[in-house]
Formats: C-alpha cells, structure tokens, sequence
C-alpha cells in the first residue's frame, strides 16, 4: 500500500539533512557567483602589481610618453610606449573603417528591408563570421589579403598594417550588425508605421526615423567594437610583424600591444627580466584602454536611450 | 483649388524611390559582401589544406617536415583542455546564473556581481593569459599544465555561459515555481527537479558555443607559455600539451611556404571540430524548443 500523503509529508520533515541543504546551497552558490568578481579583482592585482615593479626600473613619464620602444636592446632598452598604442591605433582605425558603415548597411538591411524568412537565414550566417577563431583570421590575412593588397598596391610589405586592419573589420562586423539590429528592431512598428502611412519611403524611414531612433544602441555596438578590435591579439600577430613604431605610415611592419605581449611570451623571457615585467605594463595599458571603452558603450547605451 | 498637385507628387515620388531603390541594393550588398568574406574565407582554406588532410596527418606528431607533420598531439591536446575547461566553467557558470536568478537580493553586492560579469566579457584574451601566467602557472605553481590552461579558458569563458545560463533560467515560467512550490518542494528541490530540467537546452546550447569559443582561442595560451613542439600525449592533467591553434600558429607563423599548407589542413580540423560543436547545439536548440 502507498503511504498516505500525511505520512509522507512526515517522513521528509523527519529528515534534518534537507534543511542543513536549504541553507547551506546559497551559500555555495554565492561563492561560485563571486568567482566572477575574483576574477577581476585577479586581474587588476596582477596587472597592477607586476606593472608597479615595472615601474620602479623605468620612469613613469618615460613610458607613458617615449616615443621609442626598444625593448631587446642590451645596452640601451627603452621603453616608451606610443608607438605600440600608435600600432594598435592603425590597425584599429583601419577596422573600424571596414566594419562600421559594413555593419551598420547589414543592420539596416536586415530590420529594415529583409523579410522574416531572409533574416532567419541571414543572421545565423553572419554570426558564423563572430565564431571563426582569430587564429584563422590571422592566416587568412597573413596568406591571402596580403598578397592581394601587395598585387595592387606593390609598396606594401609583408607585414603591414592595412590588411590585418581590414581582417580585424571583417571579424566585427558581425558584432556591429547583430547588436545594431537588436537596438533597430527595438524601435515599435507603430513609428515605423506612421512614417509609411505619411508616404515615407522604406529608406527614409530607415535613415530618418530608425536609426536616430537607435541611435544609442548602434554607438554602442560601434564602441564595443573598437574595443574588441583594440585587444585583437591573434591577427595582428600574424600579420602586422614586429616593429614598433611612431609614425603614420600604414604600408609597413608595425607593433601592436597585444603582438608585443605574444612575442615576448613566445621567447620565453626570463621571470624577473624587466621585459618580463614590461609585459604586464602593456597588458595594463591595453587594460584601461578596452575597459574605458567597455564603460563608455555602457554609459552610451544606458544614457541616450530612448524609452518608448 | 487642388490640394495636392498630381504632377508635382509624381515628380518627386519617382525621385525619392528611386533613392530608396538603390539604398535597398547598396544596403544588401554591404550584408552580402560579409558573408561574401566568409564564402571566400572557407573556400581559400579548404582548396589550400585538403590536399595535406589524410589519416597521416591526424595521426603523426608534429614535424620538423612539412609533409611528415601531423596534428596528433595537438587534437589530443584540445580534447584534454576541454576535460579540464567543460566541467570548471560550466559549474562555475551556471551555479552563478542559478545563484543570480534564483538567490540574490536586489542590492548593491548582486549588482556588482553582475556589473563584473559584464566588464569580464569585454577583456582581451590576451590579458586572461597574463593572469593565468601569473595565478595558475607561477603562483599556484600548476606550470605549463593542462589543469593551468583549462582554468584560464574557464575563467575567459565564464561571462558566456553565466548569460546564457541566465537566459535560460529567467525563460521558465513562474507558474512552474508556483507549481512547484504549492506541492510543497523547497527552493533547492524546485531549482533542481523543475528549473534545471526546463532550462537545460538553453543552457547546453550557451555552454557547448562557449566551449567552441575555448577550442579556438590561441592568445591565452601562448602567454601561459604552451609550448608546440610536442612528441609525446599527456596522460594526466598535470602534464604539459599543445592544442589545434598553437599547432596552427606555429605552422602560419613559419617562413617555409609548405608549412602555410599545413597549417591550412590544421585549420580544417580545426574547422570541422567547432562546425561539429555548432551542430549539437543548434540541434539542442531546436529540438528542445519548447514554448511554455
């Protein structure tokens, strides 16, 4: 015979374990939760501290604003980073001159023109791209753009800052088009509608209406962008070379800082080396970079967002 | 009077859809010319490597030789990390997503929580390596280990599943929960006989696409120091090991031409485990679309 429900309910009040369960699962799970948190608080700490003994052998001021970087030299290491910031700087203009108006014509396209069943198929395809790994990338700007740009343009060289900068673009598109879609098809239909019915075209209903309507959410993406392209590490390791320098020329071998970070992890530097050490002031440099980024997209998106 | 001159509407409407015409064509090639990337992208890798792709290459170790080297011990390398980074992050992961959903107050410690959730996401790669180096790989002295690396990736995936997770908890319905709980389940009983089961699909599809995103990741790697040249598989955790994008870095990164073939052949494999990856989760997802 079944117990009754009574009976059961009597029998599981009789077990003391589950209460202790009860109580003690948030707090594992809290735990877990601030793994999260640690993680941060990890990498601050590191990058700070590392970065502080850093400091102690190169000034502050010299590199912050040295324009030379010569890290390998025996008698004579400098250590001014500008032209590691420049090199990332190329190589992200370049991208964000491939990906935005890329990008955001993808977003248009696909919330303003492209029916259901176009975008269902559209989407997933485009978000392909964002799932390439970077290493791919890299190999794909290093073996084919490469040649390419260097069979019409013959002055650039093998490595150079033009044709990772347009593979980085390539790699956020997706992230652009996808999250500038997500903030256009935010907009209701019945503005959309009302535009139509007062004669608008498709277009400039798109240009007039939707996209200063989402404006917020399209900058955001487009910050969000940059930062990724910022930190982009395996393309331009391939592909951009390994000379730092300070000056505006696009057809040659730069640096980037994330390149400089993977080159020196590469040679093995010796622990305690200020090369050693000068790896983690690049990573923190590179850190308040895409972190200053990463807060501006969130302030953008929050402040200047419409709400209907 | 006319209110509306017919001419004149004509004459600009024609101009107008004109303009709207040719925004249309110029937005859908902007659309096509990125999956144009992509189609181009695939095609040079697969015409460069599927003539280096054989049972050989899957089966040797990687060589000073072009044509002798194979990606044995880089695909095996791959599986071991996955060992190590599958159970970390998702456990991490989703205990964090149920804890956020489920658990946590509103005040100001869960919004920092999630506040740093979202900030992890947008940090390089590269500088998750240099914590690795510096927590997993000299200070919990792991060295170049398996378990160093895996916790790494964990760590670098964490955000992805913690949001897809989260995702897939907040789309249980609450008449389960108030089901749940008028049958008299405590909270902990709901979480895992109700909410777990519901949210599983969503949850699986987020963490097998993190996984896929732990699979390709070079940077991190490299930082920690993994090294490449590798004659030997790991047989614990604790071991030293290469994985696919190390193996595919070092072959891209060689100045002899023959190795760009390989590297290519490496990029296929490569290719075809996160294109097996993307499958089970898209399958996960459709087949256990349920609506509530």
């Amino acid at each position: 015979m079944r117990p009754s429900v009574q009976e059961m309910i009597a029998r599981s009040n009789g077990k003391k374990n589950k209460k202790i369960i009860e109580k003690i699962i948030p707090i594992i799970l809290f735990l877990i939760a601030s793994v999260s948190v640690l993680t941060s608080i990890g990498i601050v700490l590191t990058l700070i501290v590392e970065t502080i003994t850093f400091f102690t052998r190169v000034p502050f001021f010299d590199f912050i604003f040295g324009t030379t970087w010569l890290p390998f030299s025996n008698k004579d290491a400098q250590f001014g980073i500008l032209p590691l910031i420049v090199g990332t700087l190329k190589v992200t203009l370049i991208a964000t001159v491939v990906a935005v108006p890329i990008g955001i014509a993808a977003a248009i396209y696909l919330s303003e023109y492209a029916s259901e069943n176009v975008r269902r198929v559209l989407k997933p395809i485009l978000e392909v791209l964002a799932g390439v790994p970077t290493i791919v990338y890299g190999f794909f700007a290093l073996t084919f753009v490469t040649p390419i740009l260097q069979s019409v343009f013959p002055e650039i060289k093998i490595f150079n800052a033009i044709s990772p900068g347009i593979v980085v673009g390539i790699m956020i598109i997706p992230m652009i088009a996808s999250l500038s879609e997500d903030a256009m098809s935010a907009v209701p239909k019945s503005i959309r509608e009302g535009a139509l019915a007062m004669g608008s075209t498709k277009f400039e209903v798109a240009w007039k209406i939707t996209v200063p309507a989402a404006l917020s959410g399209i900058i955001a993406s487009v910050v969000l962008a940059v930062s990724r392209a910022i930190g982009e590490t395996m393309i331009v390791s391939l592909a951009a070379g390994s000379t730092p320098r300070f000056d505006g020329d696009f057809t040659g071998s730069i640096q980037t800082m994330t390149a400089y970070i993977v080159q020196v992890s590469k040679g093995d530097a010796g622990y305690g080396t200020t090369i050693y050490y000068s790896i983690y002031a690049v990573g923190f440099t590179l850190f308040v970079f895409t972190m200053m980024m990463n807060v501006l997209a969130g302030y953008v998106s929050k402040r200047f967002r419409e709400e209907y | 009077m006319r209110y509306i001159e017919h001419q004149q509407v004509i004459k600009r409407m024609n101009g107008r859809l004109l303009v709207n015409r040719i925004f249309k064509v110029i937005f859908l090639a902007a659309t096509l010319l990125a999956l144009l990337a992509l189609v181009i992208l695939l095609y040079r890798i697969v015409t460069q490597g599927a003539g280096h792709l054989s049972i050989e290459f899957l089966t040797n170790f990687a060589s000073r030789f072009p044509e002798k080297a194979g990606i044995k011990a880089a695909l095996i390398g791959s599986l071991w990390l996955m060992v190590v980074v599958a159970p970390t992050s998702i456990i991490l992961g989703v205990g964090s997503a149920i804890y956020l959903e489920e658990y946590a107050k509103q005040n100001r410690i869960t919004s920092f929580i999630r506040m740093n959730i979202s900030n992890l996401a947008g940090v390089p790669s590269v500088v998750f390596g240099l914590l690795g180096l510096t927590i997993f790989v000299r200070a919990m002295a792991l060295g170049n280990s398996i378990l160093a690396a895996g916790f790494t990736m964990s760590l670098l995936i964490l955000p992805v599943i913690v949001v897809a997770s989260q995702e897939a908890i907040r789309s249980v319905p609450g008449e389960l929960r108030d089901a749940s709980y008028g049958m008299g389940a405590t909270k902990w009983q709901t979480i895992v006989k109700i909410i777990l089961p519901a949210a599983i699909p969503g949850i699986l599809t987020g963490s097998i696409l993190a996984l896929s995103r732990a699979i390709g990741e070079t940077a991190p790697l490299i930082v920690i120091g993994v090294p490449v040249i590798i004659q030997f598989l790991p047989a614990g955790v604790m071991d030293t090991f290469t994985a696919l994008p190390m193996q595919i870095y070092d072959w891209s990164s060689r100045p002899q031409q023959e190795f760009q073939t390989v590297a290519a052949a490496g990029i296929m494999v490569l290719m075809a485990v996160l294109l097996f990856m993307n499958s089970i989760a898209v399958i996960i997802r459709n087949k256990f679309d349920k609506r509530y």
